[in-house]
Order: C-alpha cells, then structure tokens, then sequence
C-alpha cells in the first residue's frame, strides 16, 4: 500500500525495514539470526501535524524513529524528505536534512551532557552548523530559554539543577533551535510526572502552533497519543497494524490488537470502566528474532483463524471505513462486537 | 498575628536560605565542587602545600645559589670537604645541609634536583595523558577494528618489561633528557587509555551523545567536547598518581647511570654517589632519599584525595550533613520566632 505524496506530506516512509544481526561473541563473531525490528513499514507524516505512533515496548517505535532521524543506517526501504531522498546518505550528506529533522528524547536525565553548562547545551546547534557565535549565540539561546518556559538568566547553570520536567524543556530548546520542520518525539514525557507532562504536552502543543512543526511522536501511553495526534499508528512487532486519523482509531479500533490495547487503558470514568469489556491478551509478545508467520499477532489473538498463520495480512482499507484508516487484519473487529467472549478456534 | 509572625519568620528564612543557595548554585562547577571537598581533606591540602613548596623551591634555585654564592656544580675541596676527603656534614662553612662526595653543596644540588624530578614528571605525565585520552577516546568511540588494533597495542605496552627497554635505549643511543622523557611518556600512556576506552564505551550509549549525533556533530567533537569532559575527573586522578612513578622512574634511570648525567644534578644520581658515602656522611643520603619520598607521597596522597573529592558518594554524605545542618537551623528560627503555638493547640 503506497501514499500518494503531495506538497502537503513532509516526510514519506516507505516499506521501511530495519533488522539488527544478532551475532555470537568472540573473535570470529558470527551472524546467527536477525532482530527484525522494523518490518516493512509505510507512512507519512504530513506538514504541521502530529502522528502518533504507539506500541509495547519492543515494537520497534524507536528504532523506527532513530531511523527516520538517521541515526542508524536502514537495512531496506525509503525515507524521503520534502520529496528528497534522505535514507543511506552520508553523514555530510544528511547534514542539511539535521537543520531541518530534531529528536526530544525521553529520559530527560540521560539527554542532557551533566557536564555542561545548559547555554552550551541549547548552543550546540548554533555550533554545530554554525549560524551563530559569540554574543549573538547566547542572545538566541536566552531567546530559546524563554521561549519554552526556561529563566534565561539560568544560561550557566548544568542539568543536574533542574527538575524534570525543566530539563525536558531544555531539550526542547535545544531541538527547537534550528527551526526544524520535524521534531521526532521519542517518549517525551513517559519520565514525567503527570502535572509536568501536561505542561510539556501544551509547550509542544504551542511550538505546533507558532512554526508550524510537523510532530513523530511516540509514546506508550494511549491517552497522551490520542490528545497531541492527528494521526495515529499503532505498531506491533515491527509491523503497523492500523493507521488512521485519531477519532477513527479511537472511536471504531478495526485491529484486535488496538482494539485490546483501549480495553487495557485505564479509563478515567468509573462508569464507563465498569462497563467495559477487558480484553485479556494471552501469551507474551513473541520474539522479534523469530516473528510468527501470517499475521504477527495471531499467536495472541481472539479472533485468529487458520488463514492468519498462513498469510500476512497488507494494511488497507477496510470495507466501510474511512480512505484514510487502513487495518492489517483479515477478520477485522466489527463495530459492536464483543472480543471478550469472542471463542478462540484452534490452530494447527 | 502570631501565626502570621510564624509565617513571617519562617518565609524569611526560607527566602534566606533560598538566596544563599542561588548565590552558591550559580555556575558552580564540577571543579568548583571538587575544590570545595577537597578543602575539607586535611591530608589532601597538606600535601598540596607539600608540593607547591617544592615546586617553589625548585624554580627559586637560582635564588638561593645566589644567597648561598654556592652554584649546583661548583666543588668546594677547602671548606666542602673534610681532611679525608668526605663530605662536610649540615650547618657547615655555610652548607645547609652539608656537602656532597665532590664537596658540592648538597641543598643546591637537590633544589636543581628537584627542578630535574619535577620537569620530567610534569612533561611525561602531559604527554602519557595526552596520548592516553586520544587513544582511548578513538578506540572507544569507534570500536571495531580501530577498538581491536588499538586495545590489544595497549595491552601489549602494558605487558612490556619497561625498565629493559629503558635501559637498552640508555645503553644504545646514550643518555639524554630527551630520550628518557620519551621512554616515560611511552609507557605511561597506556593505563590511561585503557581507562578512558572503557568509560567511553559507557559513555557513547547515553542519550546526550545521541542528540549530539542528532544536530549533527561529528566524531571528532562528539569525542573531545562531549565525551572527554565526563572523563576529566578518572584522568586527573590518574595523572596525579603518574606525576611520583615518572619521578620515581627518573631516579631509578638516574641512579643505574643511564638517566641524567653528571655534573647535572638529579635526585638518582645524588643517590648513586651517595651509596658509597652512608657510612661516613648520613646527609648525603637522607635528604636526597628524603625529597624523592615526601614529593612522591605527597603526589599519591593528592591523587587519592581528589579522588575522594570527586567520587558522588562523597557528595551524597556531605549534601547529607548540609541538609541536616540547614534542617536545625530552620527549626532554631522558628523556635526563636515570638508566639509560637503548635499546629492544632489551641
């Protein structure tokens, strides 16, 4: 399944594959299998909006994002920027594309260097690219500082005396200082505490609106996804298994896998979590090493059926959603179905 | 009234002791955190002074040649040397601490010593340092090949008999400054930067080099701006400690007659002609052995100092102690403050 790329699409990932070797130790390291981390994935990001990408840990969102940020190198597949190729290039290479693709990283302990100053810190891409120096450097960090909520006069202070979410807003700053057009959101406020997280969901929220960023965001809070995005991804075992727009993911999941994970999301009301039906997964994630043939998720699904250990199903549009909300599912959920109680047939 | 006077008071001191600690936090840097832990260490301090007279004494040596009109390599056969031709023992003929086998004065001769010691050590160490930080930080940071060559190079100067070397470089190309500044430096190198390669290895997963790598940056700043200021704190501990072996490693070049060579003073060959005299002249070797051990141990003793200035458990106990003392202090102002009642009595 391809997208159409238009001037209204900023970046287009197309059958994206990233798989990592898994090597003996020792001197003569052989490759022994292949970490499929990423597999075959497709999507776009359009300009000035947010996808949401969610998942268990280990379905291979970050690297997903580490690989549209060119960090590590894809095995297969392609990143196109603004309708130029960005995948596979050198590191000279990718350097305009930096300017314009920054991260947010989660543990806002970890992406600060502690030995440094938070002037230099936010400096560092005025350095690197080296469009401001001297005096003129400080006055646009001092402008940064303020702009997301930072006392500029804390210019010469280090990380380890900031809170949390403080130093979140520092890497904020510091992702925000090119005038990026893409900021990849790993997890960003996963390490907060929820008052701060709000705040740095709203600063997000602001910057969107002012330089009309274009957000990757990734978390596995289903919550915070469903209020920062346009646009939402759902990925299993390296796989998306259902895209679309917000609402329609939210309000009518047609993958069992999306469908389980609103069941398990704590709601906020009483009334309604007692009404809703749980639905139990069984099993635990299976090995990225050797993913289940057919469908990834049919070792875990109720709803599985011979066929989906036999064939993969493609992502696409099911019959009576939206052009925009496609599903990898052969037997995707009905509106008003039950999977609780749906029975479990057995498998060869 | 009495409860807003609580209020009072105990807003005041917080605000007291909030401006005090912006005053104190502001800019202050791992350095100065360092120093302010290492004031606290008696032992530490000490030999800091220890060393600092020394490296005095050492460059104010032509000074007092000039007090005592006694140049390093001038013998004095009259009033240096007894009828037996010995050496003349301390507070004589205005010799300070007497006179040595040629009838040289001894102080002089171990100022001009120590300016020998302490260059060498100074001079190896910055270059072993040097050395040791770029190959550890390259290896570490590139891994791989590189990481291979480069380790197991490292492991095999570590392995090698360095004195042998030293002395057949000695025997073979003669004696010089030089050469044995090279020899030191060579082999202090590699304890340093197997250290390094193994905290760059931790260092390089963290998230901040990611970002770095992010914006842009490349190996080479990656490695000497973000990495190295994370490693100054093991190196400067390591470099501390090198400081009395490259001394230590001159006097034992010295004393073999492979190193500095007379009439140029050093502390091994004062030591060397010394050993045929310490039946009949106690100072000829007391005080030249005496110099090489307290600047040695005052060079162990200030590296194990920053070190414990520099490791966070350190910090941990100390931040205890403050948040302690403030604690009592804050409960003595409210205590002090006019018509205090307990919370709820009433």
């Amino acid at each position: 399944m391809s997208i159409a790329a238009d001037s209204d699409t900023l970046v287009m990932v197309e059958n994206l594959v990233k798989y990592f070797p898994v090597r003996t130790s020792g001197l003569i390291r052989r490759t022994v299998g292949q970490v499929h981390a990423v597999d075959d994935v497709t999507f776009s990001i359009p300009r000035g909006k947010t996808v949401g990408l969610v998942g268990e840990t280990g379905s291979g969102k970050s690297t997903l994002a580490r690989c549209i940020a060119g960090l590590i190198p894809i095995t297969s597949g392609k990143v196109t920027f603004e309708g130029s190729p960005i995948s596979g290039l050198s590191r000279r290479g990718m350097r305009p594309f930096r300017r314009e693709i920054q991260m947010i990283f989660q543990d806002p302990y970890g992406a600060l260097n502690p030995r440094r100053r938070v002037g230099a810190i936010i400096g560092d891409p005025f350095a690197i690219h080296g469009t401001a120096s001297g005096a003129e450097r400080k006055r646009q960090v001092q402008e940064l500082m303020e702009r997301v909520g930072l006392n500029p006069e804390h210019y010469n202070r280090f990380p380890s005396e900031f809170s949390g979410g403080q130093r979140q807003r520092i890497g904020v700053a510091r992702a925000l200082a090119l005038r990026p057009k893409l900021i990849i959101c790993d997890e960003p406020v996963s390490a907060l505490d929820v008052s701060i997280q709000a705040q740095v969901l709203n600063l997000l929220s602001d910057l969107q609106q002012d330089f009309g960023l274009s957000y990757l965001f990734i978390a596995h809070d289903l919550e915070v996804v469903r209020h920062v995005s346009d646009v939402v991804a759902v990925m299993y075992l390296g796989r998306i298994v259902e895209r679309g727009p917000q609402d329609l993911v939210y309000g009518s999941a047609r993958h069992p896998y999306t469908t389980a994970l609103l069941s398990a999301a704590p709601a906020a009301d009483p009334d309604a979590a007692a009404s809703r039906q749980r639905i139990i997964l069984t099993g635990e994630v299976p090995s990225p090493i050797d993913p289940p043939s057919g469908c990834r998720f049919h070792p875990r699904c109720p709803k599985a059926q011979p066929l989906c250990s036999e064939t993969e199903p493609l992502l696409e549009v099911k019959a009576g959603d939206a052009a925009t909300h496609a599903t990898a599912c052969h037997f995707p959920v009905e509106a008003g179905e039950n999977l609780a109680a749906a029975g479990r047939s057995e498998l060869p | 009234m009495s409860i807003s006077g609580i209020e009072f008071a105990g807003q005041q001191a917080v605000a007291a002791e909030a401006a005090e600690g912006v005053a104190k936090i502001e800019g202050r840097s791992q350095w100065q955190l360092t120093w302010r832990r290492l004031r606290q260490d008696k032992v530490a301090v000490g030999a800091l002074i220890v060393i600092l007279v020394m490296i005095v004494l050492a460059i104010a040596a032509p000074a007092f040649v000039a007090i005592t009109h006694h140049p390093p390599d001038t013998a004095y056969p009259i009033q240096g040397e007894t009828v037996a031709g010995n050496p003349v023992p301390p507070g004589t003929a205005g010799f300070w601490l007497g006179t040595d086998g040629t009838g040289r004065d001894l102080f002089i001769r171990i100022l001009y010593g120590a300016r020998i010691s302490l260059f060498i050590g100074f001079v190896t160490t910055a270059l072993g340092t040097a050395a040791g930080v770029t190959v550890g930080l390259i290896a570490g940071y590139f891994g791989g090949v590189i990481d291979t060559i480069l380790a197991r190079f490292t492991d095999a100067v570590l392995a090698f008999p360095y004195v042998v070397l030293a002395l057949a470089l000695a025997i073979v190309y003669g004696p010089s400054l030089p050469e044995m500044i090279a020899v030191i430096a060579f082999f202090s190198w590699a304890a340093i930067a197997r250290v390094v390669r193994g905290q760059t290895l931790a260092i390089k997963e963290k998230e901040y080099i990611e970002a770095a790598r992010s914006l842009g940056a490349g190996p080479f700043r990656i490695m000497f701006i973000d990495i190295l200021p994370n490693l100054l704190a093991p190196v400067l501990v390591l470099a501390t400690l090198y400081i009395p072996t490259a001394v230590v490693f001159e006097a034992t070049l010295s004393y073999l007659g492979l190193g500095i060579q007379p009439p140029t003073a050093s502390w091994g060959n004062i030591l060397e002609d010394a050993a045929n005299f310490y039946t009949v002249a106690w100072w000829y070797v007391l005080f030249p052995a005496a110099a090489l051990l307290i600047t040695t141990l005052a060079f162990n003793l200030l590296g194990d100092g920053i070190r414990d200035a520099m490791d966070p458990r350190t910090e941990r106990v100390l931040a205890g102690a403050r948040r302690r003392r403030r604690r009592t202090k804050l409960t003595a102002l409210v205590d002090r403050a006019p018509g205090v009642t307990a919370p709820g009595g009433n």
